[in-house]
């Protein structure tokens, strides 16, 4: 496909694939947006590189996604923006659907820190050396991952603790 | 002056379930439960234009030690739901809820793991308001239907 990159994302595409070549097993764009999906054991490495050569400073969010393949189920989406270059770039991670885990790229961005706590507690992805790899929303006792393709709508009945409503009685 | 005044040297009989419900519910202090967007309506509910001081309820009391009517309005999350237990469990008795809004009453467009289907899961609800959100016309009805359930009720036990 045809890519059609402004001036600083060619240069960073150019970059990436001098730099990691065979690294980078897509580069593709739709709806405006550049995406580039790259494998799990490299991410710390590229990201730096991004941060480090490019100027993506800014790690706007971290997105999981379920989708509900037979193969590398699990994607981490990081939605990354050059302040300096006014760019944004999307990189993208596939992983399998058994133990699914990732390096922590709060080395790289501090905002990382909630952003994978959240992304942990919807799809159960495991983030490694993360300072603080706690759920951030469900009870920290909760035993699923809601956004999970297989989690029902409403939720399993009674997986969550309601008050007690007749609290004089033990 | 009072109601002295009014009666100059006489006097009035009644009953004392009249007069004690005749009291509370021309003073039913809302213990507002804000959560989500009905509270803004809720504000109004309380404020100049609506003014719901005309029905005895203008003193919104955020300690639960001092409130008779709760107003949850907005949608509850499971986590939320324990906080709001107990803070209802810290209001006196006799005591009051109106479950403002669509999401209070049934869970509303909330259709998910997270929120709480209906706050009447854990609290015994005595208004349900519709609306997403109400007027705030709707949540003085809801009041105006507690005020009548109050002076309906026998408020003083007989001891048999």
């Amino acid at each position: 496909m045809e890519l059609d990159l402004s001036p600083a994302l060619q240069k960073t595409t150019n970059g990436l694939t001098e730099t990691f070549s065979e690294k980078i097993i897509e580069v593709y764009q739709t709806s405006g947006d550049t995406f580039i999906r790259i494998p799990s054991d490299s991410v710390i490495e590229i990201c730096r590189y991004l941060k480090d050569e490019h100027r993506y400073t800014f790690l706007s969010d971290v997105i999981g996604t379920d989708r509900y393949t037979s193969e590398d189920r699990f994607e981490v989406i990081y939605n990354l923006i050059s302040l300096r270059d006014r760019e944004r770039l999307f990189v993208k991670v596939w992983l399998p659907e058994e133990n699914p885990e990732i390096e922590s790229v709060t080395s790289i961005w501090k905002s990382a820190n909630w952003f994978e706590r959240e992304v942990y507690d919807m799809f159960g992805i495991r983030f490694l050396n993360h300072p603080d790899h706690r759920r951030i929303y469900m009870p920290e006792d909760y035993q699923y991952f809601p956004l999970r393709k297989e989690f029902p709508l409403l939720g399993i009945p009674g997986s969550i603790e309601m008050p007690n409503t007749t609290p004089d009685k033990e | 002056m009072g109601i002295e005044s009014a009666l100059g040297e006489g006097y009035l009989t009644t009953r004392i379930d009249t007069l004690v419900n005749w009291a509370r519910s021309n003073a039913a202090w809302p213990m507002p439960m804000g959560l989500a967007c009905c509270a803004i309506e809720m504000m109004a509910f309380a404020g100049p234009r609506y003014d719901v001081s005309r029905f005895g309820s203008e003193v919104f009391r955020f300690s639960p030690r001092q409130s008779d009517v709760m107003i949850v309005a907005g949608w509850c999350s499971y986590k939320m739901s324990h906080a709001i237990r107990r803070i209802w469990d810290q209001m006196p008795d006799p005591k009051w809820c109106i479950a403002m809004g669509a999401c209070a009453s049934t869970g509303g467009m909330h259709r998910c793991y997270g929120v709480v289907q209906g706050v009447d899961n854990f609290l015994p609800v005595d208004a349900y308001v519709s609306g997403c959100p109400p007027r705030p016309d709707a949540v003085i009805h809801a009041l105006m239907k507690i005020q009548d359930k109050i002076r309906t009720e026998h408020s003083v036990m007989l001891d048999t």
